[in-house]
């Protein structure tokens, strides 16, 4: 190969020698206004592009040599004075040369000047060229003639309002010379396929494909005449240039000449001709890629619609929509073999187009889905990638174009397109869906349009297969979780009656999801749930629903099942933290059976399932936080779980969280409200309790460490005990306050306790307060003045 | 104003559940101070924390951890015992801003209106502290029905912070 690459470089270089040794005597010549020598040299000269050595690249550069002495040939020719013979003269002159070849490239030369000067009409001078010059049937020869040829007439043609434009000459003439040039050298073109020696096909395609620009030149022209209207696109032009582009049956030429008239004319000229266009599609060699064809055509029709609203009612006025989409249909019913990826290609296009053109006829988007879905429907199974990503952006286009999930909901063949991609691409449709939504606040808000969502995007709701069950990354899985419990937040509707049937759809799907997803669904739904309930208590009097009666005690039923799915996860603390939330709702609707059930589920995950200490002491918390705030309870139930919070709190690991937790229990039995419990005993109870705590955590870490432990926690009691002395219990007296002041102190000047600048702080703070407040006046000041300090 | 570099720290009571809102915080600003929630996911959050910004010593609690819940007497206490000026505590999604005699303590209520047992219609609200000197200035922001109020307190301390010298 290389060895040919040398000797095309021989040759290449012989041949500019050549054309340069020459062009020296012609210049020569024609700076002494000899017309016989200055013929005979640039015949000689125009000899060199008769080599069939070069491949069409380097020929180029021979050609654009002899190009430019032409140039200066001409002129020379132009100027009468200089050589004494008429054009007419000259033009038959010049036929005389030797070889075909420079006899035509001085011909063209020569019928530049000779329609310069009208004294023939350009019309027949531009026949007679484009005749003459069927003479050389060499493609590449030919080619670079024809393109010469073209290019000297580009500004000679009998165009309306050019100066060649006479009665005899119109612009049919220039179009029927245009035209004829182009079919010759398209012929040529075509012929380069099949000439030659044996060769390697793709070396022939790669030099065709140099050549191809010279070809489609011809149809630029013909764009830019101006005399080419409509009329005469539709009646001449495209009928002419599509006969040849069909009779050719050449698929490279095809592909490409298909392409050209549709990037080259303009967008209204396809509109107006869109059946005629897409009539040739089908009689185009099959090997042609056609599918792109008709894509760039939709592009660009797209974006025409987009440029202007004025030029949508000539869409509907040509039915482009049902043209286009029967076009579509036949090519791939005809193309059997077309891969999946090239059929959902051309309908992303279409859709495309639809939405550009059409965003209102939801019916024609869902023609085009459905399209889709008959193809995919006999494909056993579609395993392309490229082919899925089509789908994806097939999907998507609706949801960016209505900035809706709701409209797409309502597309009938949307879900069934989606049926058909696998799990992967289904969870990334899915993600698209619900980022779609969360991008635009979507709110979908009735019972059967969330039925449809959760349907669309069950890949991330539930394992479909087994098989990629244990694949997806966990910090993907988690974020696919976190966007369903986002989405799930989103779904609402202000009718009481609505939003619950919504609620048990959710849940119904989110039951299926399994121990993976439910600790990140349930929450969710539990608080929608709340949020529900909450509504329902501002409301007069029950709902009657259809089948479900929506009472909250209805929901609760509903949340404790909710919950207790949690189990199979498991997942206790986050079981119990919705329990609570749960007992605190229906202490607000009054339902004291409902609320104690609830606190007996919390302790009996304390219980079983919360063994880590510091999770104990956060749920113990929770459990008297929120014991505290229960207005419902009779005294029994009150009592019995009263007593079960101060019993746990006092059996927790570590003697500081019981200390803690124990004096937290003091609140159970004062609620500041009128009539909240106010037992002045059982808080001092508690608060004893606590002490004693605190002084057997003191005395083991002298015991242990020789040293003493924290002295915060006795002044945490005393705030404790100021806290309810300032409320007004009269079981703590200002002398039990003063006792235990002391006993701080002591403690912490006590030789075997290190100095701890926090209690010490603490302490200060303390004894701050109870100045302020003696200092404060009447009923609270008096009260705070028995307290000697 | 919440967009990158305005903001010099972020105070932050707890509860934002998942780690992604913990990194869309650090956008904002990388100074993040957080404290646990009881629904947070990353158990490493401590359950108090306190710091110092200018003259001011500031103490941070989700506040579930003081019962009765929302009670600010109770909120005093742990103000004296983390020794701060202002405590900032959360839990009951509702704004408050309480001045006693030991310091200040605010509730900057839910930045996101999220559902709460305690507290029935949520307002989305946070809170802006400007320090400057011996006094704060507390901008709160409120989302109500559908529009943002604005409103401002003041705040002066009357020493500066002293630091328990033994």
């Amino acid at each position: 190969m290389l060895n040919g690459t040398e000797d095309e470089e021989k040759w290449l270089a012989e041949g500019i020698a050549g054309i340069q040794h020459y062009a020296f005597f012609m210049h020569r010549a024609l700076d002494s206004n000899n017309l016989r020598e200055a013929l005979k040299y640039s015949a000689q000269m125009l000899s060199e592009l008769r080599t069939s050595k070069l491949p069409p690249h380097k020929y180029y550069e021979l050609y654009m040599r002899a190009f430019d002495e032409l140039k200066r040939l001409e002129l020379f020719f132009k100027d009468e004075s200089k050589h004494g013979v008429s054009v007419v003269d000259l033009y038959e002159l010049v036929q005389h040369a030797g070889n075909i070849l420079p006899r035509l490239y001085l011909l063209c030369t020569v019928g530049s000047i000779y329609i310069k000067s009208k004294e023939a009409p350009a019309k027949e001078v531009l026949k007679d060229l484009v005749e003459m010059c069927r003479g050389v049937q060499h493609p590449i020869r030919g080619l670079f003639l024809r393109s010469y040829l073209a290019q000297i007439s580009r500004d000679k043609l009998p165009d309306i309002g050019s100066e060649y434009e006479g009665d005899a000459d119109t612009v049919i003439d220039a179009v029927e010379f245009v035209l004829q040039n182009f079919n010759e050298m398209n012929k040529l073109w075509v012929r380069m396929q099949h000439q030659g020696p044996g060769g390697v096909k793709e070396k022939r395609e790669k030099e065709r494909s140099e050549l191809q620009d010279l070809v489609g030149k011809n149809l630029h022209v013909l764009s830019q005449i101006e005399g080419v209207d409509l009329e005469m696109y539709k009646e001449t032009v495209l009928p002419r240039v599509l006969e040849q582009v069909v009779n050719c049956k050449d698929d490279l030429a095809q592909y490409y000449l298909m392409d050209c008239i549709i990037q080259v004319f303009p967008d209204e000229y396809h509109l107006q001709t869109l059946e005629t266009l897409l009539s040739a599609c089908p009689q185009l060699q099959p090997t042609v890629d056609v599918k792109t064809v008709l894509s760039q055509l939709m592009d660009r029709l797209s974006n025409y619609a987009a440029s202007s609203a004025d030029v949508l009612p000539e869409f509907l006025q040509v039915e482009a929509f049902s043209k286009l989409s029967n076009a579509i249909g036949k090519v791939i019913e005809a193309q059997v073999d077309m891969p999946a990826v090239g059929a959902i290609t051309l309908y992303v296009s279409l859709l495309t187009f639809t939405l550009r053109v059409h965003p209102d006829r939801l019916d024609y988007v869902d023609l085009v889905l459905g399209a889709c879905v008959k193809k995919l429907s006999n494909i056993p199974e579609l395993e392309d990638r490229r082919a899925m990503k089509q789908v994806v952006a097939l999907l998507s286009a609706p949801l960016e174009k209505y900035n809706d999930i709701v409209t797409a909901l309502t597309l009938s063949n949307y879900p069934r397109v989606m049926d058909h991609l696998d799990i992967g691409t289904n969870k990334v449709m899915a993600m698209v869906i619900i980022q779609s939504i969360m991008k635009n606040y979507s709110c979908i808000s009735t019972a059967d349009k969330v039925e449809v969502l959760f349907e669309l995007i069950k890949g991330l709701i539930k394992d479909i297969d087994d098989a990629d069950v244990d694949e997806l990354d966990e910090e993907d899985f988690k974020e696919e979780q976190n966007s369903v419990a986002r989405l799930i937040h989103t779904l609402y509707n202000d009718e009481p009656e609505e939003m619950l049937k919504i609620i048990c759809i959710v849940r119904k799907h989110t039951m299926a999801g399994g121990p993976k997803r439910l600790p990140f669904t349930v929450s969710s739904l539990v608080f929608s749930a709340l949020r529900l309930v909450r509504q329902l208590q501002g409301l007069e009097g029950d709902i009657v629903g259809e089948d479900v009666p929506v009472t909250p005690k209805k929901i609760f039923q509903l949340l404790t099942q909710m919950i207790d799915s949690l189990s199979a996860v498991p997942s206790p603390e986050l079981a119990l933290r919705l329990y609570l939330q749960c007992a605190e709702a229906a202490n607000g609707c009054d339902l004291e059976h409902v609320a104690y059930e609830y606190f007996t589920q919390a302790f009996v995950l304390y219980e079983e399932e919360i063994a880590d200490s510091k999770a104990q002491v956060t749920a113990i918390h929770l459990i008297i936080g929120t014991l505290q705030r229960m207005n419902v309870f009779g005294v029994e139930n009150r009592d019995t779980l009263t007593h079960k919070a101060t019993g746990y709190s006092a059996r927790l690991l570590k003697k500081v969280d019981q200390c803690r937790a124990v004096y937290a229990c003091s609140h159970l039995f004062w609620v500041d409200d009128q009539d909240g419990i106010k037992d002045g005993e059982r808080v001092l109870l508690c608060l004893k309790r606590a002490l004693r705590i605190a002084n057997a955590a003191q005395q083991m870490a002298n015991v242990a460490r020789g040293s003493g432990g924290p002295v915060t926690l006795f002044v945490e009691i005393l705030n404790k005990y100021l806290y309810f002395f300032e409320k007004g219990n009269g079981q703590i007296t200002s002398s039990a306050i003063e006792g235990l002041i002391e006993l701080i102190n002591t403690e912490t000047h006590c030789d075997s306790t290190s100095p701890d600048s926090i209690s010490d702080a603490f302490l200060a703070s303390t004894l701050r307060y109870i100045q302020f407040q003696k200092q404060k006046g009447s009923v609270a000041g008096e009260k705070f003045e028995s307290i000697k300090l | 104003m919440l967009v990158p570099g305005k903001i010099q720290h972020i105070i932050c009571t707890g509860n934002l559940c998942i780690k992604e809102v913990q990194d869309y915080l650090k956008t904002l600003c990388p100074d993040l101070h957080i404290t646990r929630g009881e629904y947070d996911e990353e158990t490493r959050y401590p359950e108090t924390k306190t710091l110092t910004i200018g003259q001011f010593k500031l103490g941070l609690c989700h506040g579930h951890q003081v019962i009765p819940w929302g009670d600010l007497d109770s909120l005093a206490m742990l103000q004296r015992q983390l020794d701060v000026d202002i405590l900032v505590t959360g839990h009951t999604h509702q704004f408050t801003a309480y001045k006693h005699e030991g310091g200040v303590v605010i509730n900057p209520g839910s930045a996101t209106g999220a559902y709460s047992s305690i507290t029935y219609d949520v307002n989305p609200s946070f809170v802006l502290m400007d320090i400057d000197g011996l006094r704060v200035v507390v901008y709160v922001y409120e989302l109500i029905d559908g529009e943002v109020k604005v409103d401002k307190i003041d705040f002066k301390k009357t020493t500066t912070t002293t630091h328990s010298a033994h």
